[in-house]
C-alpha cells in the first residue's frame, strides 16, 4: 500500500475575514475543513448529525451546524465566523468569563456563537427567547443557568454601551 | 544534602537554578524531599526558578470538575502567591507522581493536607533564606505575593532571588499550615485559570491535538460489541480519496470473556475485533468507514440483551445475598417478623452511557520501543500501566500528555480507545489519532450498570420503622473492571450511598446485601456510580414507609437521623429554603431526598405540579454540606451540573440492548436535557470548618428520588422504574 496521489476540487472560503483555499472533496463538512485544513480547532465535533451544536459557526451572522454543512454549499462571498473570529473583548465572551460559565468547556464555542447571534438580532432577549435560541446547543456539564445569566448580563452591557 | 547546579539543571529540563519540592513515594512514609541528586524519585509538586517563576504540577486531570484550579490553589494559598502567577502543568503518568486519577470526587479531599504541606514547607524555606540574608529572626519576615518581606526594614526579596539559598536549607517536615481564618484564596470567589481559554477557543482538548505526519483513524466496531470479523472488503473504502490503510484492529476490554469458567475470566481479557480506516484527514477516514463491508460472527455475550439481565437480577433478588457489614444492625429477619406491617417494593434503574460532549479520542505514536500519547484521560498513571502491559514496553518508555477533557463522567478512565490508537500506530508506523463517533460513544460502552433494588421494611402500628432491608442485585464493577470473583460475595463499592455512614437512619434492624449478576456488557463508573442507583431506591422507599406509617417524609427522616447533626442541619436548611411546610395547592407537592456520598451530604427538594397526564417540575432546591467550601462558586456550579446530569438520567435516557445491539445511537434517541428544560435551582452551600468532602458527584444521587417522591405526593403514583416520562405518569 504505497502513498497514493489524488486530485481534489479547490474551494475558496472567507473565514474570520480571511480568504482560504482548500483542496477537499465537495462533500467534506465545513467542520472538518475549519478544524483540520485551516486549523481553527475552537469549533468542535460532537455528534456529526447537527443534534448537539458543538460545531456551531456563524454563516453571515446566522448560527449553522458546520458538521452537516458541506464545504461546497459555502460561497466565497459568505462570511464564516468561528470562535476565533469574534472581536476581542466582546460583551458575550466577557460576560462568560465574569460568570465563570465553562466547566469542561467543550461545547462553549458553539454556545457563545449561538448567544452572539441571538443578541445581534434581539437586544433584550427574554428567558423564553434564550431557551428557544439556545435549545440546539447541548451542555452535558449543565452550565445552562450560568449561560442564561451571562446572556442577560451581556445584553445589559451592550445596551449600556449603546446609550453611552 | 548539597546539590550541584548541574543536577538541578538536569531535572525538569529547567534552564536555571531551581528549587523543586515534593514527596518521596518510594519509602513507606511520604516525606517531603527536595530534588537533591539525580535519581531521587520524588514527585515535584512545586518548582521555583531563579526568575521567580512558580510551576505547580497538577496530578488530577480536569474534565470540568475544576481540578485545574483547585489543586494548585491549595499550594498557592500556603505559598503566598496568587494563582494567576503560577504556571500549571499536568503530570505525565510517571510513577514518581503517585496516584493521578480523577475519580471518586477525591481530588481535593485526598490532597488537602499533602499539597498545602508542600506549599507551606517551601514558604518556610524561603522565609529562612530571607532571614539569613538579612541576619534577622524568621519571625521578623513574612511572605506575600511572591516576596519575602522584612517586617523591620520593609526590605523585600522575590522568591526567585532567594531560591538558590532556600534550596540548600533542610526541608521542614511539619511546616505550620494556615488556619481557616488566615486563608486569602481558599473559600473565596476566585477565577478559574482555564476559563478564558475555554471561552476564546484556545483550550486544547484531545480532539485538537495535531502532530506532524499524523494520520486519522475511524474504526468500524462490532455492532454487537463483542463480535469477531468473519470477513471484510476494503476495496470501496480504499477508493476514497485520502484513505491510506484499511486494516484489522482490536478492542480490549477490562473484563474477561464471560466464560462459565470463572478462573478464565480472571486471567483473560475479552477482546473484540474491529476494522480501522486510516486516512490523511478525518473526513476521509469517516467516509471510508461507511464503505467497509464486513461480516461479523457473534455468539455468547455478543447476543445478550438487557431484558435478560434484568430478569436474572429479579430472580436473584429472591435470595438473601451476601450481607454488607457496613450497614448491618440487629436481626433484620426477626425484626421484620415482629413488625405489624411489612412493605416490599422493587426498584429498577437502567444502564446509562456517559455521553460526554467530547467523544473518545486519542493520538498515539508508537516508535522504537517507546510510546507517546496525547489524549483526554482521567488517570495518566493507570494508562501508563495499561499501555506498558499491552505493548510490552517498560513504563519509563510510556509518556502521557494529558489534555483538557471535554467531559468524561467516568468514561475516560477506561482506556480502550487509547489502546486502539496504539495498535493502529504500531501497524502504520505513524502518529495516529483515533476519533470515535457519537454513535460508537453511545453504543459501545462501557456503561453504568442498571440495578435491581429489592426493598423490604417493617413498621409498627405507630408508624415506627423497625426493620429495613436493601438487596442489591446486579453487576459488579469490582468483577468486571478488576476481575474479582463475586460469587457469594459483596462488591464493597456497590454499597455506596446506603451504608450506615452514608445513610445513617437509626433503624433498630437493618441489612444491605448483594447478589451478583454478570452483565455480559462492559460496565464502568458513571458519575456517582452505585450511589446513583442505590439512593433512588433507598430514598423512595423511605417515603413509602413514611406514607404507610402516616408520617411526614421530612419528620420521619429528622427523627431517624437525630443523632447525625450534619444530616439534620442539611435537612433543616433544605426545609427552610424550600418553605417545605408551606400549604401548597392541590396537585402541587414537594418531595425530598438526602444522601451522603463521596464524603459529602446532599439533599434536594423538587416541587412538581400536575399538568395534563403528567407533571411539571416547578422548582428545585438543593443543599450540600461538603465541609470547608474550597471554591464556593465551583461548588454551586457542580451542584447545578449534577442536577442537570442526574435529571437527564431520570427523565430522558436509558441504554437498552437487544440481540447484542444497543438500541440507541445519538442525541435523538439518547436525549439529554437542553436549555429551558430544567428550572434554575436554588442552591445552598453549608458553611463550616469540617474537612473538605467531594463535590463533583454528591449532588447527583438525591435527584431521582426527590423528584419521584414529589410525583407520588402530587399524583399518588409511585415511580419505581427509571427513566420516567414526565408527560405521562
Amino acid at each position: 500500500m504505497g502513498i497514493k496521489k489524488w486530485t481534489m476540487p479547490t474551494y475558496q472560503l472567507t473565514i474570520n475575514a480571511k480568504k482560504h483555499r482548500v483542496d477537499v472533496d465537495s462533500d467534506t463538512p465545513l467542520l472538518w475543513v475549519i478544524r483540520d485544513e485551516i486549523g481553527y480547532t475552537g469549533t468542535k465535533f460532537g455528534c456529526g448529525m447537527g443534534l448537539c451544536g458543538a460545531c456551531t459557526v456563524l454563516l453571515n451572522g446566522q448560527p449553522i451546524r458546520s458538521c452537516s454543512t458541506p464545504v461546497s454549499a459555502v460561497k466565497l462571498t459568505d462570511k464564516v465566523t468561528t470562535i476565533e473570529g469574534l472581536s476581542a473583548g466582546n460583551a458575550v465572551q466577557e460576560a462568560w468569563i465574569e460568570a465563570q460559565v465553562p466547566q469542561c468547556g467543550y461545547c462553549q464555542s458553539g454556545q457563545i456563537l449561538a448567544a452572539s447571534a441571538l443578541l445581534a438580532s434581539n437586544a433584550t432577549p427574554s428567558d423564553e427567547d434564550i431557551d428557544n435560541a439556545m435549545a440546539g446547543n447541548i451542555c452535558r456539564c449543565g452550565t445552562y443557568p450560568l449561560m442564561r445569566q451571562a446572556i442577560h448580563a451581556a445584553a445589559a452591557k451592550i445596551q449600556k454601551t449603546k446609550k453611552a | 544534602m548539597n546539590t550541584s547546579r548541574r543536577d538541578f539543571i538536569r531535572i525538569g529540563g529547567q534552564s536555571a537554578f531551581i528549587l523543586a519540592l515534593g514527596f518521596s513515594v518510594t519509602g513507606k512514609a511520604k516525606t517531603l524531599q527536595k530534588v537533591t541528586a539525580l535519581g531521587v524519585e520524588i514527585n515535584p509538586y512545586i518548582i521555583i526558578n531563579e526568575a521567580g517563576k512558580v510551576t505547580i504540577f497538577n496530578p488530577r486531570p480536569d474534565m470540568g470538575q475544576g481540578t485545574y484550579q483547585s489543586l494548585p490553589m491549595l499550594i498557592a494559598e500556603e505559598l503566598e502567591i496568587p494563582l494567576e502567577k503560577i504556571d500549571i502543568q499536568m503530570t505525565d503518568g510517571s510513577a514518581r507522581f503517585g496516584s493521578q486519577m480523577s475519580g471518586g470526587s477525591s481530588s481535593v479531599r485526598t490532597r488537602w493536607i499533602p499539597m498545602r504541606t508542600a506549599g507551606a514547607a517551601v514558604k518556610e524555606m524561603l522565609l529562612q533564606a530571607g532571614a539569613n540574608r538579612w541576619k534577622v529572626s524568621i519571625t521578623d519576615c513574612y511572605a506575600k505575593d511572591g516576596f519575602i518581606i522584612n517586617r523591620v526594614s520593609n526590605a523585600k526579596l522575590s522568591y526567585g532571588e532567594l531560591v538558590e539559598e532556600a534550596s540548600k536549607l533542610p526541608v521542614p517536615q511539619k511546616p505550620r499550615l494556615k488556619t481557616w481564618s488566615e486563608f486569602t484564596q481558599l473559600g473565596k470567589k476566585s477565577f478559574r485559570p482555564d476559563v478564558t481559554s475555554k471561552v476564546d477557543g484556545t483550550a486544547i482538548f484531545g480532539m485538537d491535538v495535531k502532530l506532524p505526519g499524523m494520520l486519522y483513524a475511524s474504526i468500524v466496531h462490532s455492532p454487537t460489541i463483542y463480535g469477531k470479523v468473519k470477513s471484510f472488503s476494503a476495496d470501496k473504502a480504499m477508493g476514497v480519496k485520502g484513505v491510506r490503510f484499511v486494516l484489522k484492529t482490536e478492542r480490549n476490554f477490562y473484563h474477561g470473556p464471560f466464560s462459565p469458567d470463572v478462573e478464565l475470566n480472571q486471567k483473560a481479557r475479552a477482546k473484540s475485533e474491529a476494522i480501522a480506516v486510516v486516512a490523511e484527514s478525518y473526513w476521509s477516514a469517516l467516509k471510508g468507514k461507511k464503505l467497509v463491508q464486513a461480516a461479523w460472527s457473534s455468539e455468547g455475550a455478543a447476543e445478550s440483551a438487557t431484558s435478560q439481565y434484568f430478569n436474572a437480577a429479579k430472580a436473584k433478588a429472591q435470595s438473601e445475598g451476601a450481607t454488607y457489614k457496613d450497614a448491618a444492625v440487629g436481626d433484620f429477619a426477626k425484626a421484620l417478623q415482629l413488625s405489624d406491617y411489612k412493605i416490599q417494593a422493587t426498584y429498577q434503574t437502567p444502564f446509562m452511557a456517559h455521553a460526554p460532549m467530547e467523544p473518545c479520542n486519542a493520538t498515539v505514536f508508537v516508535q522504537d520501543g517507546k510510546v507517546e500519547v496525547w489524549a483526554p484521560v482521567q488517570g495518566p498513571d493507570g494508562l501508563v500501566a495499561e499501555l506498558a502491559g499491552y505493548l510490552g514496553f517498560k513504563p519509563e518508555n510510556v509518556k502521557i500528555n494529558v489534555t483538557f477533557l471535554g467531559g468524561a463522567f467516568g468514561r475516560k478512565a477506561y482506556y480502550d480507545y487509547v489502546l486502539e490508537a496504539a495498535h493502529i500506530s504500531r501497524q502504520v508506523n505513524a502518529p495516529v489519532k483515533v476519533i470515535w463517533t457519537r454513535e460508537e460513544d453511545i453504543q459501545q460502552g462501557p456503561f453504568r450498570p442498571g440495578m435491581i433494588s429489592a426493598m423490604q421494611g417493617g413498621i409498627d402500628n405507630q408508624g415506627n420503622v423497625l426493620a429495613f432491608e436493601h438487596r442489591l442485585n446486579g453487576a459488579s464493577i469490582m468483577a468486571n473492571v478488576f476481575k474479582a470473583d463475586m460469587r457469594g460475595k459483596i462488591d464493597p463499592w456497590a454499597g455506596e450511598g446506603i451504608s450506615l455512614e452514608d445513610s445513617p437512619y437509626a433503624f433498630p434492624a437493618r441489612r444491605n446485601s448483594f447478589n451478583w449478576v454478570d452483565p455480559q456488557m462492559p460496565i464502568l463508573w458513571w458519575r456517582s456510580v452505585y450511589a446513583s442507583t442505590n439512593v433512588f431506591a433507598q430514598e423512595c422507599f423511605m417515603d413509602e414507609l413514611a406514607h404507610e406509617g402516616e408520617k411526614d417524609p421530612l419528620d420521619l427522616r429528622l427523627h431517624l437521623l437525630k443523632d447525625s447533626p450534619r444530616f439534620v442541619a442539611v435537612l433543616n436548611k433544605l426545609a427552610e429554603i424550600s418553605d417545605y411546610r408551606a400549604k401548597r395547592k392541590a396537585g402541587k407537592s414537594i418531595g425530598i431526598a438526602i444522601a451522603r456520598s463521596f464524603a459529602s451530604i446532599a439533599a434536594h427538594a423538587f416541587v412538581v405540579e400536575k399538568q395534563g397526564a403528567g407533571v411539571k417540575i416547578s422548582q428545585i432546591y438543593a443543599v450540600i454540606d461538603c465541609g470547608f467550601a474550597v471554591n464556593p462558586d465551583n461548588i454551586v456550579a457542580q451542584m447545578q451540573s449534577n442536577l442537570v446530569y442526574g435529571l437527564s438520567a431520570t427523565i430522558k435516557n436509558e441504554i437498552t440492548r437487544n440481540h447484542g445491539v444497543i438500541e440507541q445511537s445519538n442525541f435523538h434517541d439518547y436525549a439529554v436535557l437542553r436549555q429551558g428544560e430544567i428550572p434554575d435551582a436554588v442552591i445552598h452551600v453549608m458553611q463550616n470548618e469540617e474537612e473538605p468532602g467531594g463535590v463533583g458527584e454528591p449532588g447527583l444521587p438525591p435527584v431521582a428520588p426527590a423528584l419521584c417522591n414529589a410525583i407520588f405526593l402530587a399524583t399518588g403514583k409511585r415511580v419505581r422504574t427509571l427513566p420516567l416520562d414526565l408527560s405521562s405518569i
